[in-house]
């Protein structure tokens, strides 16, 4: 991907605005017919600490940060220690540095990258009223090869709502950003060309048009394709975003959303919702999904459909609330009470939020159950330039009696597992939803055999389902497979590359549905491998210790591990794949 | 006469868990008959609750019900109200439901003032894990292994919490006065916003002593919506005054509306 693809980072304390300035290099790579990702990093601080942009912009859709960062713009030095791990330097890597900042700082030294020197707060001084920003940005956009008028567009688009004047002030300051790239390039010009040919405008014709959006807007999306018109909130980072974009959008689908107490209350409003028939969600992270976990052992019994989507952070406890890392799957997957069948389905990348969270709902109201959709920090506030993904064609149904039905029982045992599931208003159908074990009337129950047949129909609906080719996405042949799931598919499908461009055939195989885990379309997904590579973020190996205890390896099972917050990069796994001795064999 | 409308068609065939002499016995008559008095259909009626001996009420009625967990009637209740505001909701349990394990949604249910009724049979101990000390057991209640010397702590006022909390309808009833209870019930179903109706419900195996209260209880209020006056009669409240305390007509609770848009012209937001 070297020639097609180039990264770069900007870095500034609070209020240096380096978060607008990659907005806007991302939306000016989208107008510039390019895709992209951006990564935002902050410190901990609540507000104006210390931020980092970090972009990979390429001629391929990017679903990965890569390995290296090839440009570090940095406005200031602020907390620069604090992203020094995140922002992968080398000594093919130039830093731009303003030299009434200090000195370098040791951490960037040590990583012996090329150092330009730019005085970027002194040449937005030379403009009224202009910010470093957007010097950075001209910096950044130029040595990108960006087409000004396209950069300007993109500003327009962006602080167009604050004035007219705000807008003149920062195109202005972008030129001379961009005017500074000449000398910049003069002094390190094999690093400082990055372009990747193609600052052609896009093909903006109104009929193929590329989306910018967060993984969080694309689940909210996703969800709201999916029929969800109920949705009740507790606020928890990452996950907010999901939450906020549905508060804006549920309203004009005729939906609501209400802001709960707490996420007891959330997940029970979304119970409420669900009963009274409307397709509902909620969207939390780690210490919300535990809060909750009492009541989806409910919606098990009761047969309630909703989604949760959980987007996973550091943890435990409140962990690295802005960091991300895949150690949820466990209380996901075994979290409930009992023997409590439920659905836990993850996405893959930031457009696959749109297909996962409609297929969350389908899954959810189809079998009359809870589905837990794990996406993940990473992933969830990231934004990237994605080709537009249209709705699945597919319906969301739920299965519901016909009124006055004579002697209907909410809970009958049924060859599929599901029942017609009575909505209130329906005349001649009511019945009480219970969490107590019950009849197949919905009666209160301690008898063994009315236990052992609602355990089996929950069972039996979920295993029964045809889930279809969507349970993973797999891509490759070869005799080494990389099983991953979330946001590291991207970097896992960067790594396969590599390894096939060094003549190593891999295949990828990105689970999207976690449980119930395909056993046998696995089996055929792996055959002829000799080595199966488990990748995961985490510290305690849950993805590997839960494939092993419910599936028979044929194959080698080599582990690669690793907890947040620094992302996994695709030269660890490419490394794993190959070493004889690395990581944990079977 | 109507036989649609008759008290007996809103109560399940389901033979009640409750001790003889419970007084949530009467809870569900008062609410069969309310509903009935009130002409609503059993299948546009939700009837919500949570665990406990009260909170078995739900599949008595012959309405749509959840029997939900410990706690979390309120939040599933306020679910289906905000999701379906053409249903009437009810919710109801018991004084350690409500005001223990629940008390942080019964905080926000008061002030969120959905549009649903919440009735709470408070017997003043845990009935249902066999009489274990409650939020509204005296300090100095010595009936339970697990707090022989009492609770020692205050109980708890549910009405001033109630009103202190912004709900819109407060009431006290007392079980052994079914045409109060009725007429209480009614009244809250028609109010157009939260509205509590706590109930004294005598629980005669944990607290025999509590066969008493219908030589405590007097009828003592009538509706004011003067908030200080509310506060001022609980102030000088035995526990046993009963009759409508506090109504309040602010508006109920409504979700957020905006102008209808396609899902084409949503998704065009994130277009470049
Ligand atoms: C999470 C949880 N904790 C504890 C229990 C056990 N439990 C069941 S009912 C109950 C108390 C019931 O008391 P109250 O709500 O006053 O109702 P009553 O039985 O007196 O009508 C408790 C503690 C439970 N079911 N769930
Ligand atoms: S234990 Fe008490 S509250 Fe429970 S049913 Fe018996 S009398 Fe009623």
């Amino acid at each position: 991907m070297a020639k097609t693809c180039f990264s770069l980072a900007l870095t500034g304390s609070g209020g240096a605005g380096v978060m607008t300035a990659g907005q806007i290099l991302l939306d000016a790579a989208a107008r510039s017919g390019l895709y992209g990702l951006m990564v935002r990093s902050l410190g901990p601080q609540i507000r104006g600490g210390e931020s980092a942009a970090i972009l990979r912009i390429g001629t391929a859709p990017v679903s990965s940060l890569g390995d290296t960062c090839s440009v570090l713009v940095a406005v200031d030095w602020g907390n620069i220690e604090r992203f020094a791990d995140e922002i992968p330097l080398d000594e093919n890597s130039l830093v731009i540095a303003d030299p009434d900042q200090g000195e370098v700082p040791p951490v960037i030294v040590a990583k012996s990258p090329k150092i330009a020197f730019v005085p970027l707060k002194a040449l937005a001084d030379t403009v009224p009223g202009g910010r470093v920003n957007m010097i950075a940005l001209g910096l950044a956009a130029a040595l990108a090869g960006f087409d000004e008028a396209v950069v300007a567009e993109a500003i327009q688009a962006s602080l167009g709502r604050k004035s007219q004047e705000v807008v003149d002030i920062s195109l202005q300051t972008l030129r001379a950003g961009m005017g500074a790239a000449t000398a910049v390039r003069s002094e390190a010009p094999e690093i400082a060309d990055l372009a990747c040919g193609c600052s052609a405008p896009a093909p903006d014709n109104g009929k193929h048009r590329r989306w910018l959006l967060s993984g969080n807007a694309a689940t909210g999306l996703g969800i709201l394709r999916g029929g969800v018109r109920y949705c009740a909130a507790y606020p928890i980072t990452p996950a907010t975003e999901v939450l906020e974009w549905l508060a804006g959008a549920l309203p004009k689908v005729g939906g609501a959303l209400v802001q709960a107490e707490d996420e007891l209350a959330s997940i029970n409003m979304v119970v409420g919702g669900s009963f009274a028939g409307i397709p509902s969600m909620t969207a939390t992270s780690g210490p919300g999904l535990s809060l909750m976990v009492e009541t989806l052992g409910l919606a098990v019994a009761a047969e309630i459909p909703l989604v949760v989507c959980n987007v996973m952070r550091g943890g435990p406890s409140t962990g690295i609330p802005t960091k991300s890392e895949q150690s949820d799957l466990n209380i996901a997957l075994f979290g409930l009470h009992g023997d409590a069948p439920h659905v836990v389905t993850a996405a893959t990348d930031i457009r696959d939020c749109l297909f996962t969270g409609q297929w969350s709902v389908q899954l959810a109201e189809a079998m009359q159950t809870p589905v837990i959709m794990l996406t993940d920090q990473a992933m969830g506030q990231a934004q990237a330039v994605i080709e537009p993904l249209e709705a699945s064609p597919q319906k969301t149904e739920r299965l519901v009696p016909s009124e006055n039905t004579p002697n209907y029982q909410r809970y009958a045992v049924t060859n599929s597992g599901v029942s017609p599931m009575a909505i209130p208003g329906m005349k001649g159908c009511a019945y009480t939803a219970d969490g107590l074990e019950h009849s197949p009337l919905g009666r209160p129950s301690t008898q063994a055999r009315d236990h052992q047949d609602q355990l089996d129909k929950r069972a039996r609906k979920i295993e029964a389902h045809d889930y279809g080719d969507a349970w993973a996405d797999i891509d490759g042949e070869g005799e080494i497979a990389l099983l991953t799931f979330g946001s590291l598919t991207g970097v896992a499908r960067e790594a396969a590359e590599t390894l096939r461009a060094r003549g190593v055939p891999v295949r990828v195989i990105a689970l999207r549905l976690l449980m119930p885990l395909r056993t046998e379309d696995l089996k055929r997904a792996l055959q002829g491998v000799r080595r199966v590579l488990v990748i995961e973020q985490n510290h305690s190996r849950q993805f590997l210790a839960y494939l092993k205890s419910t599936f028979d390896f044929e194959a080698e099972v080599v582990s690669c591990a690793r907890p947040g917050p620094v992302p996994i990069r695709p030269q660890e796994i490419v490394t794993a794949a190959t070493s004889r001795d690395m990581g944990d064999t079977k | 006469m109507n036989t649609e409308f008759d008290p007996k068609n809103y109560r399940s065939d389901l033979k009640p868990v409750w001790c003889p002499g419970c007084g949530d016995y009467s809870v569900i008559a008062a609410i069969a008959r309310a509903l009935a008095n009130l002409k609503i259909r059993q299948e546009n009626v939700a009837f919500i609750s949570g665990i406990g001996c009260s909170s078995r009420i739900a599949a008595y009625a012959s309405t749509y019900g959840f029997h939900g967990i410990h706690g979390r009637a309120l939040p599933l209740a306020s679910g289906v109200k905000v999701a379906r505001p053409d249903l009437t909701v009810l919710a109801a349990g018991g004084d350690g439901d409500g005001f223990s394990i629940g008390g942080n949604h019964f905080l926000h249910a008061c002030r969120r003032n959905v549009d649903m009724t919440y009735i709470v049979m408070d017997n003043s101990v845990y009935g249902m894990t066999k009489g274990q000390a409650s939020p509204t057991s005296e300090a100095d209640w010595c009936g339970s292994k697990l707090t022989p010397e009492g609770p020692s702590i205050p109980p708890i006022q549910p009405l001033e919490v109630a009103l202190a909390a912004q709900a819109s309808y407060v009431s006290r009833a007392f079980t052994g006065d079914l045409a109060e209870l009725t007429r209480q019930i009614e009244e809250a179903i028609s109010h157009k916003g939260f509205s509590l109706v706590h109930v004294l419900s005598p629980c005669v195996t944990y607290r025999p002593e509590q066969r008493g209260y219908k030589d405590r209880v007097h009828q003592e209020w009538t509706p004011t919506s003067n908030r200080a006056e509310a506060f001022q009669r609980l102030l000088e409240d035995d526990g046993f005054a009963t009759g409508t305390l506090f109504v309040d007509p602010r508006p109920p609770y409504t979700p957020m509306t905006a102008a209808p848009a396609s899902m084409a012209e949503i998704e065009a937001d994130f277009a470049i």
